[in-house]
């Protein structure tokens, strides 16, 4: 019998080339260093770039809205809420109108309460913006019962 | 099959056309968007968070949770809000519930009633992904599963990581956590989606302020970058070495 | 926000990674969590084991400490028992358990972890070998026994000791010194490897830049030298428990007054208290280290020195100074110093050094995610009992308890094929 002192050596190198087939079959072929990179920071599955750049977009911007819904979009823009987008209030368009049909009315007081809460912050926007105390202004009522939201001017009201 | 394969290369062309057109008819890519969706190391996407600007609506986190199909309800998210009143004796009050999500509709913080004549400072900071230039939970993803885009950004491949919470670990930044529905490692993509096609984030395109602004630093007519170049800027956390990329305008030693 | 509003969001049913058991407290950021959690504090624990008991069997194969040779074969086997184990805590602890093997797929060399994968599988392939040279005489003897035999579990085992066996039927002098040999040169590499594996460990944490309590270069060192402290406790307990266990057989079998029940008990002492000098000097070197690491944090008393402080001083007093430095060390130290030792005391020092070693590692892994990367708020730990989920099964007491118990189960079925306790 010759030297069997090297078998456990043939079972790892067997070991290893196994792992390394199934390895060839399990690994995406893009796998690998981006062309420009280096390994410490560019090593992944190429593709995988792809895949978040096909990601759905669901914010469309108030230029998309205005196509249809023109005089709530001349109305807002030319008030004082000019700066805040429809979808902050109304949702996500996605892709509306054929899914989902309609967009959301929220007209809760909360909606409202994110800016218009007084904060007495002495080094923030925050204490500029016209505030209420949500205690003591009309409690229980919705703001747009009496405010419009896409025109909220005071001298409108 | 009646089909000529000249005919199904038409279609195809024809398909193609019609379906790329409304998207390209309607904007106008400037050439460094144009590199951007082409993967141009041109291009270096930071962020510029104005402190000073932020009102704590919380719209921003609200806008990116919806976006980026981020649970809304449980108490993770890839961008906070933080508000911060710092009271005359020196004593600090902090907090992010929820993120900031549903914004600052209380005087009180923790349950603590604040006086407002003992405020000396009071303000809010908005956080998200730092983009690293020497990102640590990249270095530290032992299976390539996350990695730097060459334009800058920070991604995570959901279909390649074994969700072992290493880089999570490795973020100074807390900005990491794992994603309830798809069980990996979860971060800010700078909307990367959005920004490769012109458009700007979902959150700064909800922020009715301008807190938040995203440009190319390579590009030195960018607005964002003229502001970082010459105006006084900050980042959070520089002693770690990670070479952040989202600049503040306006931050405080309380800020943390 | 209403605080009704948080309440129930609280009690939506997404399962968020570690809300389940972490309570916050001040200021943390928002996605903070104790991510990870008792198996995490479970891995470098068993990884320790693992080492340790290697260590222990090198002694007898290395350095022919022939008092050892039993203890040696049985701490061989021990620590192929508990080798799987040292990865299962961290397959439990996967959010993708089936995407584990990705790390040797694709493994990306700037990670930890990464070179982990490579190093453990190295150190698996040593242990293996190591012990296939010690038992391939005995596979060839069962081979040559069970030939012809009938019965289906004789022939199952027949077929088995062949493929274990490699074809490899020589056993002629010239053969069987080769093997010794062999044993002794795995024996010596496997030293430090089973070192660096351990050491390893402590890189996974030390190297965390982000983590106070952990971004710290003795880290690898405090790790391996509690690993040989608690492996070789290990060992010296398992040990104990099989000489007992041997002198009562005997004292059964032949009477108390028994001469080999005198020589047993003479022999265990002495191996117990050689034994025990080495323990109690990687002991020393292990306090050594992390009470220079706790002086130097306090002298130097970097930005995260305030917080760190206060989890040490005030939140973990009792973890840290009360049950690992007093309970884990100075109890078993004291223990095993005064003289007159008996295998008593020796014993109950050694539960107590086990002890100390986990609630170092626990202290080191669940104190590291105590305060939050803010520094102005904490987080605490607790502990699922109850599993109520997946979820809360393996990252809780059970889940850690399965681990624990397996190896003891391994070395059960494993001991049936390779018996260590008997076969001389
Ligand atoms: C392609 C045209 C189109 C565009 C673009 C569009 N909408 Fe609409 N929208 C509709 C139609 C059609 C309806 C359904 C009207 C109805 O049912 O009364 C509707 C309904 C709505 C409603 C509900 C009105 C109600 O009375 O219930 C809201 C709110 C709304 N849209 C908001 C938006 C916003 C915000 C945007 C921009 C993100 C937008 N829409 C973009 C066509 C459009
Ligand atoms: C500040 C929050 C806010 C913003 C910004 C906002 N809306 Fe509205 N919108 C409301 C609320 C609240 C109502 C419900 C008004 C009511 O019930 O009286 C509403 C109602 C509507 C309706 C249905 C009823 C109607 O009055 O026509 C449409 C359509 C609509 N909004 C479109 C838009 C579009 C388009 C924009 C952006 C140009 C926009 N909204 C911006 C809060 C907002
Ligand atoms: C994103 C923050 C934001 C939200 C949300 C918001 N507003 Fe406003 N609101 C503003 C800003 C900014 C102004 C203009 C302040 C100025 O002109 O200086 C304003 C102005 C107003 C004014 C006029 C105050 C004045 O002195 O003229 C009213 C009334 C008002 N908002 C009501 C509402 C109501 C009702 C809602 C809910 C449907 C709402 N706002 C939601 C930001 C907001
Ligand atoms: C019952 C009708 C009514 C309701 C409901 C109501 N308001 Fe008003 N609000 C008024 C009137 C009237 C004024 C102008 C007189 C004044 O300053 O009090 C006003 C003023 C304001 C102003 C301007 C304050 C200033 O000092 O410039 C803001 C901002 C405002 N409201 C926000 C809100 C918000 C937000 C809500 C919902 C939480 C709300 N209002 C609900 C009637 C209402």
């Amino acid at each position: 019998m010759k030297n069997h002192v090297l078998r456990p050596l043939f079972v790892v190198i067997i070991g290893v080339a196994l792992l390394l087939v199934v390895r060839h079959f399990m690994v995406p072929a893009d796998f690998g260093v981006q062309e420009g990179g280096n390994f410490t920071y560019n090593f992944h599955r190429l593709s995988n770039v792809e895949d978040w750049k096909n990601f759905k977009v669901k914010y469309r911007g108030r230029e998309y809205c205005q196509e249809c819904h023109e005089e709530n979009a001349a109305s807002i823009l030319d008030s004082p809420h000019e700066v805040i987008q429809c979808e902050n209030c109304h949702g996500p368009a996605i892709d509306h109108p054929d899914n989902p049909e309609t967009l959301a009315i929220d007209t809760s007081r909360a909606q409202c309460l994110r800016c218009h809460t007084y904060l007495p912050y002495p080094t923030s926007q925050r204490s500029e913006l016209p505030g209420i105390d949500p205690q003591d202004h009309n409690p229980g009522e919705n703001c747009v019962d009496c405010h419009n939201p896409h025109n909220p001017d005071l001298e409108n009201m | 099959m009646s089909c000529s394969r000249r005919d199904l290369l038409k279609n195809t062309f024809k398909a193609t056309l019609a379906s790329t057109l409304p998207l390209s008819a309607f904007k106008m890519l400037s050439p460094a968007q144009v590199k951007a969706s082409v993967g141009d190391a041109n291009v270096r996407w930071v962020f510029l968070v104005d402190t000073q600007k932020c009102v704590g609506c919380g719209l921003c986190v609200k806008a990116c949770k919806n976006e980026n199909e981020v649970p809304y309800d449980p108490p993770i998210t890839r961008t906070w809000v933080e508000r911060y009143v710092l009271m005359k004796n020196g004593q600090s009050h902090i907090e992010s519930p929820f993120g900031g999500r549903d914004g600052y509709t209380d005087t009180s913080i923790h349950e603590n009633e604040i006086p407002a004549d003992q405020i000396a400072k009071g303000f809010f900071v908005s956080k998200l992904c730092n983009q690293c230039k020497k990102p640590a939970c990249v270095q530290v993803c032992p299976v390539g599963a996350t990695y730097q885009t060459l334009d800058g950004v920070v991604l995570v491949d959901r279909k390649w990581c074994i969700g072992c919470g290493y880089c999570i670990m490795a973020c100074p930044y807390g900005m990491r956590f794992f994603h309830p529905v798809h069980k990996v490692a979860e971060k800010c993509t700078f909307c990367y989606h959005r920004i490769i096609k012109g458009m700007k984030t979902a959150c700064v395109q909800n922020c009715p302020f301008e807190a938040r602004l995203i440009g190319n630093l390579k590009d030195p007519n960018d607005p964002v970058t003229k502001i970082i170049m010459n105006q006084r800027v900050s980042v959070l956390k520089d002693e770690y070495g990670t070479k952040p990329q989202v600049y503040y305008i306006g931050l405080d030693t309380n800020v943390r | 926000m209403s605080v009704e509003n948080i309440v129930a969001q609280g009690g939506e049913h997404l399962a968020v990674h570690g809300l389940e058991w972490t309570t916050k407290e001040l200021f943390t950021y928002p996605n903070e969590f104790i991510y990870w959690s008792i198996q995490i504090v479970m891995y470098p624990y068993m990884t320790g084991l693992v080492a340790g008991a290697f260590v222990l069997s090198s002694l007898y194969h290395v350095f022919g400490q022939q008092d050892l040779k039993n203890m040696a074969r049985f701490s061989l086997v021990f620590s192929l028992a508990l080798l799987p184990v040292a990865m299962m805590p961290l397959q439990f602890h996967l959010q993708q358990p089936l995407r584990g093997i990705n790390v040797m797929f694709t493994p990306h060399f700037t990670s930890a972890i990464a070179a982990f994968g490579i190093v453990f599988s190295t150190y698996a392939v040593i242990v293996l070998s190591e012990i296939w040279f010690v038992y391939r005489q005995f596979f060839v003897d069962q081979v040559n026994t069970l030939k012809g035999k009938e019965g289906a579990k004789d022939r199952i085992m027949y077929y088995l000791y062949i493929v274990l066996t490699l074809g490899a039927f020589d056993t002629s002098d010239e053969a069987v010194a080769k093997d010794k040999k062999a044993v002794k040169i795995l024996a010596a590499i496997g030293i430090p490897i089973a070192c660096f594996l351990h050491g390893y460990a402590g890189f996974i944490f030390g190297s965390v830049k982000a983590n106070a309590l952990w971004m710290s270069p003795l880290m690898p060192v405090i790790f391996i030298m509690s690993a040989i402290v608690s492996g070789i406790a290990l060992c010296m307990l398992t040990y104990i428990i099989i000489m007992e266990w041997k002198k009562w057989s005997t004292i059964i079998a032949k009477g108390k007054g028994d001469e080999s029940v005198k020589m047993l008990a003479g022999a265990e002492l002495d191996v117990i208290t050689k034994t025990s000098r080495y323990l109690l000097g990687f002991l020393v070197a292990a306090i050594t280290l992390e009470l220079l690491d706790l002086i130097f944090r306090g002298y130097t008393a970097m930005k995260s020195w305030d917080i760190l402080r206060s989890v040490m001083y005030g939140k973990d007093f009792i973890n840290i100074f009360l049950l690992q430095y007093t309970l884990g060390n100075l109890v078993p130290f004291i223990m095993l110093l005064v003289p007159g030792l008996t295998i008593r005391r020796v014993f109950f020092a050694l539960i107590f050094v086990l002890f100390g070693v986990f609630m170092m590692r626990w202290n080191v892994v669940i104190g590291g995610q105590a305060f939050s990367l803010s520094f102005a708020g904490y987080m605490h730990y607790h502990l699922p009992i109850i599993p109520h989920s997946m979820e809360t099964f393996k990252e809780g007491l059970f889940g850690a308890m399965t681990v624990a118990a397996t190896p003891f189960v391994l070395f059960y079925f494993i001991n049936k094929v390779t018996p260590s306790l008997e076969y001389k």
